[in-house]
């Protein structure tokens, strides 16, 4: 019994996520699930490591430019153009985060953002590849057996490899791996001198971490049909920052909810993109002064208060509190 | 040749921002422990500032060099007092966040107003043309803007290491309890020392005012190439900034020499390698004190 209310939850997020394409655009859900994605992998770090990356919107963008060249040049079924964006944003972590993990808190987050500032200039240079500032488009999206013409049909087939990522993330950090980062983030001179090389570790994280929101940018660029340089700006990696903190740091699924929020926001705003810039500003400025738990731990309070004992019992593992594995 | 002197003039000419920006950073990170992420909006404030000055009221860019960043200035003591402010018993990510998020409301609310496209704004008549500088000749306008920066980075590392005053704000940035146990009052330092900062960004704003178009966005880029700066300097280091501030607006413009593209990429290259083989900056020490 305890163990099938412990499935519901689950049962219920694939119900929601199969319906979702019917309460909204299918092109709306398939960006919501992926921004949560996005966030999701900037989590991963700043969460789990305590390591905040604004230079994420690298990693997004460059899967998002990876999945589009390979699906456009060489006609590989989606899955496979999005995995080569995934492998191409964990590679380019990997000396990213060797330099990024020198430094810690605030010049980590500043130097993350310089090399993504980086990555941005040389896609806008590097106009035979990346098509320079107007980006590339009409990436079509292909598998075999199957028409992916309209957006619905693809977020049904996307729907698979994206809760892949969300199983990664989830196991990266219910893992013994995933307890020794949070053991670095607690107080690094400890679990050094238990004898972890924490550089592995925080580095290993960054690549997963990349790697994850290669995956959900290379989907992206599927889905939409385009990958341009806006993917790349730091304003991109601003925004999957807020979805995180919005959601709740340190709580995975929580960015789920941030993205739906700050996407939905966004929707109703297109017609004056101004506006959406001051409007997700002043979201921001709130959150981070009066709403720092975010939404994830404000609500699990409240449904705690609520129904007491049954739900308490299992939220505490899906938090991913503090809890020391074996290895 | 003179396509090279031509060039190390105006990588001076951007370092002066650099340094301009740096400095400023450098300034309120050292007494506040926050990264000020909205300064290169606020250095866009600045060249409105001039530009409204002009055409409402008038006013030329002399006035305006002293008036605007007095004005921003001020403004930036009202971000303090209400909101920064609050978040100072946190990690210092917050207020980097928080910043961010004004960074955004600024830019596009300024954007809301005044359209995207940038508003000229005319060189004072006293500068304008151009002078033998050497090999070339340079505009006037723009050996005054690297006259001009040196000067008010050297008063400013004066003002800092040499007098009373810099001499609390350096103990308040050093040993903050151990100050206050002196019986110097910190906190009353904290909000002009902002506004300093932020004024010194929006002076750089009306410097650039007459070059470049005034724009919304004419801050959006700079600040990202000021972290590098200031990464590069050693954060907290008053003359690791302006020195680096410097030092990248000349390599990048003689890189741009051998090929334009490498312009951009050259500050965040240089950031790679000194985090390489040293990773606390070129005249910083390693997280000692935060």
């Amino acid at each position: 019994m305890t163990r099938l209310l412990r499935l519901l939850p689950y049962a219920v997020a694939i119900a929601v996520a199969l319906a979702l394409p019917r309460a909204m655009y299918p092109v709306l859900a398939l960006d919501i699930l992926l921004w949560g994605l996005f966030a999701m992998s900037v989590d991963l770090l700043l969460g789990y490591v305590g390591l905040l990356s604004f230079g994420h919107a690298a990693f997004w963008g460059l899967g998002a430019y990876a999945a589009a060249i390979a699906a456009k040049s060489t006609g590989v079924p989606f899955a496979i153009a999005a995995l080569v964006g995934a492998a191409a944003s964990a590679l380019l972590a990997v000396p990213f985060g060797y330099l990024a993990i020198r430094r810690r808190g605030i010049y980590f987050a500043m130097v993350t953002l310089a090399f993504a500032q980086l990555v941005f200039y040389v896609a806008n240079e590097w106009r035979d590849v990346t098509g320079g500032e107007n980006g590339l488009h009409g990436v079509p999206r292909t598998f075999p057996g199957l028409a992916l013409g309209r957006s619905a049909d693809f977020y049904y087939a996307a729907l698979p490899l994206i809760l892949l990522g969300y199983v990664l993330a989830y196991r990266i950090v219910h893992s013994p791996f995933g307890h020794v980062l949070v053991a670095i983030r607690d107080n690094e001179p400890r679990a050094q001198a238990l004898g972890y090389a924490t550089w592995r570790y925080k580095l290993l994280a960054f690549v997963l971490s990349g790697g994850l929101a290669g995956l959900a940018g290379g989907l992206f660029a599927l889905g939409n049909g385009f990958a341009s340089l806006d993917l790349l700006h730091w304003t991109t990696s601003g925004q999957a920052v807020l979805i995180t903190i919005l959601g709740g740091i340190g709580t995975l699924w929580g960015s789920l909810l941030g993205a739906v929020i700050v996407l939905e926001l966004r929707d109703a705003l297109t017609s004056a993109p101004e506006a959406s810039g001051v409007v997700t500003g002043a979201v921001f400025v709130v959150i981070v002064l009066a709403f720092r738990r975010g939404l994830w731990a404000t609500g699990r309070d409240a449904l705690r208060r609520f129904a007491a004992p049954v739900v308490s019992a299992r939220i505490d593992i899906s938090e991913g509190e503090v809890r020391h594995g074996r290895s | 040749m003179e396509y090279i002197a031509l060039q190390l003039f105006n990588g001076l000419v951007n370092g002066s921002f650099y340094a301009l920006l740096s400095l400023g950073l450098a300034v309120i990170f050292g007494v506040l422990r926050v990264v000020n992420f909205a300064h290169g909006a606020l250095y866009m404030l600045g060249a409105f500032a001039a530009y409204l000055l002009l055409q409402d009221f008038g006013v030329g860019f002399w006035v305006a060099l002293v008036l605007a960043p007095i004005a921003i200035g001020i403004a930036g003591m009202v971000l303090e007092r209400l909101l920064i402010r609050r978040l100072y018993g946190l990690d210092p990510l917050y207020n980097f966040l928080l910043t961010f998020g004004l960074t955004l409301m600024i830019q596009d609310g300024v954007r809301l107003r005044y359209g995207l496209q940038g508003q000229p704004y005319p060189a004072p008549a006293e500068l304008a043309g151009s002078v033998s500088a050497g090999l070339v000749a340079y505009p006037t306008y723009r050996l005054f803007v690297i006259a001009f920066s040196i000067v008010v980075c050297i008063v400013v590392w004066y003002v800092i290491e040499r007098t009373r005053l810099g001499m609390i704000v350096r103990a308040a940035t050093e040993r903050p309890e151990l100050t206050r146990a002196l019986g110097i009052n910190v906190d009353r330092w904290v909000t002009p020392v902002f506004g300093f900062g932020v004024a010194l960004a929006a002076l750089g704003g009306v410097l650039a005012a007459p070059m470049r178009n005034v724009s919304p966005l004419m801050g959006s880029e700079l600040i990202i190439f000021a972290f590098a700066v200031v990464v590069i300097g050693g954060m907290g280091s008053i003359a690791g900034a302006v020195i680096a501030g410097f030092l990248v607006g000349v390599l990048a413009s003689l890189a741009a020499v051998f090929d334009p593209a490498l312009e951009n990429v050259v500050a965040f290259a240089l950031m790679a390698v000194v985090l390489l083989v040293r990773p606390a900056g070129l005249f910083g020490s390693l997280e000692a004190r935060s």
